[in-house]
């Protein structure tokens, strides 16, 4: 089997320890939430940091606490997440979100954190040692030039976290933590279009939550293609959240996942929507616009081509749902097994 | 049929408790005291010479007991007697990414992967050849310095009766490009060998292969060792579906380094290396000239394929053969002309998969059948029916078929799937296709040429009143020990619990060719019933004589033997067992089967006979989204002439496998690969060698699968049974292209069917062009003129017209035309 490089691991009992520790040496350090995504990297070497310093020994982070909104510990894995009954009732476009993201035994393993911090993936890139030799490297990891696109002087790898568009789209905002203080910043902010330095989290800082604004009156919806029920990472993603003032739309916030190196957010979809009613037509102006934002390149599954295509299909999906269309059997189709919406939600009910 | 009380009877498999307990012992759980771990340096380029490997740092690591480079392995060897063209590590050249080019053999994995990367290989790059059409295009460098011309490895070129005039006089002449791209087995179990020499100087090889005796052979060649002084040991396979059917060089590798170091050596591949090893589904390109009547019946066919064999031989004459093999046991053509061409690409060589050669151009007739209903108003189910080959026909390529269950397998799925209500009745985006195959139940001749038994079992019966079956088989997964103790247990009237099964074993057990080309069942089965029955014969004597009871008026059942005139008079099989060995001494016998001689006198002839076949047809319910091209598969049927279900269980699990594993390949599976812009570099990649990008189904794609299994006993089967490991496989890609057309009216003329290809279609159909996705055109290929031989039933005698005077027929048998009988 593919063996990890060695490195000295650190367990933590408190934040501020955790903090004190990665500030001794940032750069060759890296933070370890249920490792799902950390440690196969470093199997393929793509990750060769000399510390490992463990969070999962930090209780604090792992726990929930009711406000108006929610604040969700970094550390809280996503199979507890999806248990938890208030994102289940009233945040259900992250409840959809967090449930499809790759199989039950990682989402035991894998934190809301570690989702949301997620590295950029890119086939040229996601392999191990021998094989990214074998095409000279490429210039996220040991190499020059970017083989998605040869001539572009920044990495193309693909936003692939399901959680982030969606806690995007919610208007959540995270809590840094790092031995100089603590900052909270949207979540839009968190990100940067930049395959490589796709985070704005400085090397020493900790993510440590999550906070979701109060949730009456809103609706959100997030539609994931990929090509199996099961395993795969997003290829596209459309992540809907609005309040609805009757059958107005208000506050209406459309993101995109996984066309670009970081969450979209598709503004000018959004703004045509923006105080009006959801009628089929409007929808479908929406989703048009959401998908000529996406950038998707060939560096992950399926056709480039194809995948812009079904961006417009899954904006005007995740648009139907939060209009309150019973979306169950085009979701069933999508995704190959039941996913909770609003319309299930409503029919258990 | 006699009553059997095993036999047909759905039972929990004798290796079931081990397999759920985790207990079966793969190759990887054998850890031995001193024993050392081996790992590979794999080549990073496509194509290149060797100028220079240099292994001082690497023997240096601490740690580090050996290196070996390809100074150390002279002598090539290869699964064909004509393909031998592969070295345990290469010498002079690198011909894909993932050639193995040294080994390190360290006192742990770890040690020996740190090491493995400071061996330094300098290379001088070669051309790369990623396609067919530069392999075509391009003599030179050739890959290899054998094969037909250039870069092509195998051409061969067959034609039974005139097939010109044929099609020139049938009322329509379809004409149809299909590609099918290639994809790998994706076994759960990465191979792993473990090697030791043992305290009499002999070698010892446990390894994850499916054909020991192969393996066997290919030590004694490549090592230069006697045969006698070699003992290879199968281990249970975790899956092998024909990708651990040829002899590999890290089993090679480690076999040479524990003889050098005199302490076991172990190696076990990860995920991306078995991608490298490959030997999986050839990419085909393959186009069907078919003339048919006005009434549904063919004239006459005319096909040529093309395979992209990658960097080896591996089976891949057999492979080229298989395209064109099977085409005629199914539907009644009567002339027939087959031309193949097989070329070397810079990729992992390609091999027999489950169905070997035969799925491809499975799917291109089984689609072309399709559009020819179509064409002619007929319905596809009814328009097969129509056509199907007469039983116990020798067809126009000189194959014996056996039983033929066909029709009621069409009648059977026709039935359940509700088809005649829905067929072409479904609403736009909904749609069900059928189609329909056949497969060998294992291959006619061997694949080195001899008169020797095909497989061997021995049995020991002794005081204790338990058995031991002893056979060369080797259990992958599919259930052969399970079927060797059921056939003993049954024919001696014992519990299967009762029968102990040593298999696999070179020192041990009569030789049995391997677990490919479903020849197991079959061949070892007839080979168990013949020593079983011996067996019976000898207790029955020795109980008849002390009980004064005829013999023949024995019974064995439940444990015991007795009088059928009165069942009261009789013995436990224990005490049976007693009164024997105290008569005869002590007991034992053994069985053996060959398969019946082919018809078929021509060079190439030898792929293709088998004892007889199985039939398969299957409809899919598929439900596409004419938006986006989105394609879900909800419903299966599928029905299979098994001739008899030994173990019913075990049929219905290769049935339900072949679905999962067809839908794979008809929806999502690609052996793919990176070819980066030339001009700034010569790297050719497998796109994604890993088990998270290679898209295989999950549980939650799998549709409902309503199984029948049609059983006619075939008198040329153990209790009448026939294969079942390949053949479901091969209905449910066509099925599924055809289920798309009749959802939303495109043609996807090629595997996989993907969503973008649906989409691709339906706006072409949008915007006025053909509603298809697929290959434009058969590339030119400067085909040989074809061997003729006329068909059986316009008098001929199985011999080719025009083949030069072949110089000893052993000779040639032992060459191409023998060594082609192979198969998955």
């Amino acid at each position: 089997m593919m063996r990890l490089p060695r490195f000295r691991y650190r367990a933590p009992r408190t934040v501020e320890e955790a903090a004190a520790w990665l500030a001794e040496n940032p750069a060759d350090s890296m933070l370890l939430g249920g490792g799902t995504d950390v440690l196969p990297n470093m199997k393929r070497r793509q990750q060769t940091p000399s510390t490992i310093i463990g969070l999962r020994g930090i209780s604090a982070l792992a726990e929930i606490h009711h406000n108006d909104g929610l604040t969700v510990g970094a550390g809280m894995t996503l199979s507890n997440l999806i248990a938890e009954p208030r994102i289940r009732e009233s945040y259900i476009g992250l409840w959809q979100a967090a449930a499809q993201v790759a199989t039950p035994h990682l989402r035991n393993m894998g934190t809301i954190g570690g989702n949301l911090c997620l590295d950029t993936r890119c086939t040229y890139y996601d392999q191990n040692y021998e094989w990214r030799k074998s095409i000279d490297f490429c210039m996220k990891r040991d190499g020059k030039i970017c083989w998605v696109a040869t001539s572009s002087p920044k990495c193309l790898a693909v936003s692939s976290t399901d959680t982030a568009p969606m806690l995007q789209a919610l208007g959540a905002t995270v809590t840094l933590v790092s031995t100089r203080g603590q900052r909270r910043l949207p979540v839009a902010e968190l990100f940067a279009n930049d395959g490589m330095q796709y985070l704005t989290r400085q090397p020493d800082e900790i993510l440590t939550s999550i906070a979701l604004p109060a949730a009456s009156g809103w609706r959100s919806a997030y539609w994931k293609l990929r090509r199996r029920g099961a395993f795969d990472f997003p290829v596209a993603a459309a992540a809907v959240a609005a309040q609805f003032d009757g059958t107005r739309a208000r506050n209406l916030r459309v993101v995109l996942g996984a066309v670009s190196s970081r969450p979209l957010a598709a503004v000018r979809a959004a703004a045509l929507g923006e105080g009006e009613e959801l009628s089929d037509e409007r929808i479908n102006a929406m989703a048009i616009a959401a998908a000529e934002l996406a950038k998707p390149m060939d560096n992950t599954d399926f056709e480039l081509v194809w995948r812009k295509k079904m961006v417009r299909s899954l904006v005007s999906d995740a648009l139907h749902e939060v209009r309150g269309d019973d979306m169950r059997a085009r979701r069933l189709q999508l995704a190959r097994q039941e996913v909770l919406s609003t319309a299930s939600a409503s029919a258990a009910r | 049929m006699r009553p059997t009380r095993i036999i047909g009877q759905p039972r929990r498999r004798v290796d079931g408790r081990a397999k759920v307990t985790g207990q079966t012992r793969f190759a990887d759980d054998i850890i031995l005291p001193r024993m050392l771990h081996c790992r590979l340096l794999r080549a990073t380029h496509p194509h290149a010479r060797i100028l220079s490997v240099n292994t001082a740092r690497a023997a240096h690591v601490d740690g580090v007991h050996l290196v070996l480079t390809g100074e150390s392995f002279p002598i090539s060897y290869g699964i064909l007697p004509v393909s031998h063209d592969e070295h345990a590590l290469c010498r002079d050249k690198v011909r894909f990414v993932g050639d193995p080019v040294a080994a390190v053999i360290a006192r742990d994995e770890a040690t020996a992967d740190v090491a493995v990367n400071q061996i330094d290989v300098a290379y001088e790059p070669l051309r790369t050849f990623g396609e067919p059409a530069d392999s075509l295009a391009h003599d030179s460098p050739r890959i290899h310095d054998y094969g037909d011309h250039g870069n092509i490895h195998k051409m061969v070129a067959l034609q039974f009766g005139d097939v010109d005039a044929a099609l020139a006089a049938a009322d329509h002449v379809f004409d149809d490009v299909f590609f099918f791209e290639g994809n790998t087995h994706l076994p759960i179990e990465q191979h792993a060998a473990v090697a030791l020499k043992d305290p009499d100087g002999k070698l010892v090889v446990y390894s994850s292969t499916q054909t020991p005796h192969y393996l066997h052979r290919a030590l004694a060649k490549s090592l230069a060792m006697p045969a006698a002084h070699i003992r290879v040991i199968a281990t249970p396979n975790g899956g092998g579906f024909g990708g651990k059917s040829d002899p590999f060089n890290h089993e090679i590798v480690v076999a040479k380094a524990a003889l050098l170091l005199d302490r076991p050596v172990k190696i076990c591949l990860n995920r991306e290396e078995v991608f490298y090893c490959h030997r999986g589904r050839h990419p085909v390109t393959m186009r069907f000239r078919t003339g048919v009547t006005n009434e549904g019946k063919i004239t006459g066919l005319d096909l040529q394929t093309l395979l992209d064999g990658g960097a080896y031989g591996s089976y891949g004459v057999a492979s080229t053969f298989y395209t064109g093999a099977l085409q005629t046991v199914t539907y009644d053509i009567p002339r027939y002309r087959f031309r193949g061409c097989r070329v070397f690409t810079n990729k992992p060589p390609c091999g027999p998969k489950r169905g070997h050669g035969t799925p491809q151009s499975r799917f291109g007739q089984e689609v072309q059948l399709d559009k020819i209903a179509e064409h002619l108003k007929r319905d596809p189910a009814e328009l097969r029916l129509g056509m199907i080959a007469p039983a116990e026909m020798l067809t126009a390529n000189y194959l014996r078929v056996g039983t033929i269950g066909l029709a009621e397998c069409i009648r059977k799925v026709v039935d359940r799937s509700n088809w005649t209500d829905r067929f072409r009745k479904l609403p736009l985006g909904r749609g069900v296709g059928l189609a329909c195959s056949s497969y060998l139940s294992g291959a006619g001749l061997p694949i080195n040429w001899n008169d020797l038994p095909h497989s061997g079992v021995q049995l020991k019966l002794d005081r204790s009143g338990g058995v031991t079956v002893f056979c060369g088989a080797t259990e992958i997964g599919q259930g052969s020990d399970d079927v060797l103790v059921g056939i003993v247990a049954e024919v001696l009237g014992i519990d299967p619990f009762d029968v102990r099964a040593v298999t696999g074993d070179t020192d041990l057990t009569p030789v049995d060719l391997g677990s490919y080309s479903s020849r197991v069942t079959l061949m070892m089965g007839n080979a168990a019933v013949q020593a079983a029955e011996r067996a019976r014969e000898i207790v029955a004597g020795a109980v008849g004589a002390k009980l004064q009871i005829a013999a023949d008026r024995l019974v064995f059942a439940d444990g015991r033997v007795f009088d059928s005139q009165n069942p009261d008079r009789g013995v436990t099989f224990q005490e049976a067992v007693c009164i024997a060995e105290a008569r005869v001494g002590t007991i034992g016998s053994t069985g053996s089967y060959t398969p019946p001689k082919s018809a078929a006198q021509f060079k190439g002839g030898g792929v293709g006979p088998s004892p007889t076949y199985s039939y398969t047809a299957a409809v899919v319910e598929v439900d596409v989204d004419p938006e986006t091209g989105w394609v879900t598969v909800p419903r299966v049927w599928i029905a299979h002439d098994i001739g008899r279900a030994l173990n019913p269980t075990l049929v219905r699990g290769q049935v339900e496998g072949s679905v999962y594993m067809g839908l794979g390949e008809a929806l999502m599976e690609e052996q793919a690969f990176r070819r980066l812009p030339p001009r700034l570099s010569s790297a050719l990649v497998h796109k994604f060698p890993s088990m998270l990008e290679y898209k295989s189904p999950t549980s939650l794609d799998m549709p409902e699968i309503v199984t029948d299994l049609i059983e006619h006993p075939d008198p040329r089967g153990p209790f009448g049974a026939k294969e079942v490991g390949q053949g479901p496989l091969l209905p449910i890609m066509p099925a599924v292209a055809n289920a798309v057309y009749d959802a939303v009216g495109v043609r996807v003329d090629q595997i996989p069917v993907t969503p973008e290809r649906i989409l691709r279609a339906l706006q072409a159909k949008t915007a006025g062009k053909p509603a298809r996705s697929g290959p434009a055109s058969f590339p030119e290929i400067a085909w040989p003129e074809p061997l003729l031989v006329t068909p059986p039933r316009e008098g001929g005698d199985g011999r080719a017209s025009n083949e030069p005077e072949r110089k000893s027929r052993r000779k040639a048998d032992a060459g191409i035309e023998a060594s082609a009988a192979v198969r998955s």
